[in-house]
């Protein structure tokens, strides 16, 4: 089968175009790497909603949240590892914790800055802003879902961070498809294993339920693009109605979904867990898939997984 | 300014003093020296500079306080109450479980506070942020920030400071609270600022040196800041003395985050009572 494939730092780049459009109030904050992150069309269109504050992502936290204390809904834009990491605290300390509104909109997630090396790969950002009370953590699946995302991050009051793919991943979504913050989306339904993946390994889920069906085991694959909140009433049904879970993601094993839905789980006191993603170690310059592969986040590992008993 | 309006602006700075030290004294907690270094800044702001409506905090057009060295609250605390924020009586509860007024202000717990802080070199960037949004809309109200010398070792203060000249930031005033100690020591000890006041010259600030613990020479200098709207943001470089007032605090490095004793609170009421230059209302 032939997918379209497209990063979904593209479709983040479409819709704060069209949302700079539709609300003066929309600023893009950028922090030199714009061109990587896609905002160069937000600048040519919007330059006066476009602030480029240089190689200084500390003061680019601080300068949205004293402009979101104004009325304006500032999307700060870097890298994952940046603006993760690099300003976590001012995260927590000026945005989190005031509750301001600004997004955190970020490419490069997980393994797929590839070439650049284990600086650039941002393994950790979704479970450490998880942790950080206020906070909403978004990983899309594709181009669509990512564009939609977008929409309703910015259409929330509060802080968020999204976290798009530097690489091209397959198109699942139309266009027109609906998505709600903190509500999983379920692409697939079967009750003998659930898929739970985010961001770009729910196409490997879909795959690896594809190749079940093949040998008679049927699949739930869930969209989780939204790890927190957390959808726990699709996490609770797959633990009643499945029991066997298995989740997917481009991110360390430590905190991430895996972590997520394992809090459910042990909280129920009942369902199965196995957790693929990244093995808690720094990546290297080498091809995207092959670092998945180095990390068994593959079609065929979840395959076999879900055949194993466990 | 006439002398009359300087006088009661004096007068106002040492009620604020007073307020401090009771305040921190009834919680046994928090940081008098640099509440008191920062004092007469905080009062020429609250009392003749700025433009709020203590009934309507988050008033659109109002001008901004960004407390960036977050820690001297009791001043910020104490001028809002002054000027009718939230009662008096609410001075009391600094620090304690339940209070509006944290040990570091909370911009959603405590009216009149335009943006929560206490961790150091961070405000100043929201300060930027808001002043920008004011040139965004066409708005005329001004941002006033005060950092602290020590807090100027933080980088994000220079990333902060370089986006507020290149956005030509001339609604935007940071007072430089040079007081000359941090917690471990003098600044010279931890870490030599060397020249504050050129430094943020060589940031593209309009730079005013002055002693900020002089209330002519804080009202004179953040009047040019307000008259001069000339592209540049406005640094007014302020040598003060920490623990400003009280004989036993003043430059002493010990008091930056210690609350008197009863003995200690009896002398410094005396010693700043006496300050007042009319009499006490």
């Amino acid at each position: 089968m032939e997918t379209k494939k497209i990063p979904t730092r593209n479709g983040f780049g479409e819709a704060i175009v069209e949302l700079g459009k539709e609300n003066k109030d929309i600023l893009v904050v950028d922090i030199d790497i714009g061109k990587s992150c896609k905002t160069g069309e937000f600048r040519k269109q919007l330059p006066e909603q476009y602030i480029n504050v240089g190689i200084a992502e500390q003061n680019g936290a601080g300068v949205a949240a004293g402009l979101a204390t104004c009325g304006k809904i500032p999307v700060v834009v870097t890298y994952a590892a940046f603006g993760s990491m690099r300003i976590c605290e001012m995260i927590r300390q000026e945005i989190c914790y005031p509750k301001l509104n600004v997004k955190i909109a970020c490419s490069h997630g997980g393994v797929t800055p590839a070439n650049d090396g284990a600086s650039h790969q941002a393994i950790e950002d979704m479970g450490i802003l998880r942790t950080i009370p206020n906070m909403t953590v978004i990983m899309p699946a594709d181009y669509a879902s990512a564009k939609a995302l977008v929409k309703k991050a910015a259409a929330y009051e509060g802080p968020v961070y999204l976290r798009f793919t530097r690489d091209a991943v397959p198109v699942i979504y139309g266009e027109d498809e609906d998505f709600e913050i903190g509500k999983a989306k379920r692409l697939r339904d079967g009750g003998d294993v659930a898929i739970i993946a985010n961001g770009d390994t729910v196409c490997l889920a879909l795959q690896a339920a594809e190749a079940l069906a093949a040998q008679g085991l049927q699949a739930r694959v869930l969209d989780m693009h939204t790890i927190k909140p957390l959808d726990n009433q699709a996490v609770a049904a797959c633990i009643d109605e499945i029991g066997k879970i298995i989740t997917v993601e481009d991110h360390n094993i430590l905190n991430g979904l895996g972590s997520a839905v394992a809090e459910v789980i042990a909280e129920a006191g009942k369902g199965r867990l196995k957790r693929i993603g990244i093995q808690d170690q720094f990546g290297q310059s080498a091809p995207y898939q092959r670092l998945l592969e180095m990390n068994g986040i593959t079609v065929e590992n979840i395959v076999a997984l879900a055949q194993s008993q466990w | 300014m006439d002398q009359k309006e300087l006088t009661a602006l004096k007068d106002k700075a040492t009620e604020l003093r007073i307020r401090v030290i009771d305040m921190i004294w009834k919680a046994q907690s928090g940081h008098p020296g640099g509440s008191l270094s920062v004092a007469d800044f905080m009062t020429a702001c609250y009392f003749h500079f700025m433009r709020v409506d203590p009934q309507n905090p988050r008033w659109p057009d109002r001008d901004r306080f960004v407390l960036s060295k977050g820690h001297v609250c009791p001043a910020q605390y104490a001028a809002l109450a002054m000027k009718g924020f939230f009662p008096m009586e609410a001075l009391d509860t600094l620090r304690k479980e339940g209070s509006m007024l944290q040990g570091h202000p909370s911009m959603n717990k405590c009216p009149g506070i335009d943006i929560s802080t206490g961790s150091l070199g961070q405000g100043f960037a929201c300060g930027v942020g808001m002043a920008m949004a004011g040139k965004m809309d066409g708005k005329d109200y001004r941002v006033y920030v005060a950092v602290g010398d020590g807090e100027c070792q933080e980088g994000e203060i220079w990333e902060a400071a370089q986006t507020a000249h290149k956005y030509k930031l001339d609604n935007l005033v940071v007072f430089v609270d040079n007081n000359g100690l941090q917690l471990d020591g003098t600044t010279d000890e931890v870490m030599p600022n060397i020249d504050l006041g050129k430094k943020f010259a060589a940031f593209g600030f309009d730079t005013y040196e002055i002693d900020g613990n002089d209330m002519e020479q804080v009202v004179a200098a953040l009047e040019l800041a307000r008259v001069v709207r000339n592209g540049r943001p406005k640094c007014v470089y302020a040598h003060t003395v920490k623990g400003k007032g009280v004989s036993f605090m003043e430059n002493q490095v010990g008091w930056h985050g210690v609350a008197p004793n009863d003995e200690e609170y009896k002398q410094a009421m005396e010693e700043l009572k006496a300050l007042y230059i009319e009499k006490e209302a």
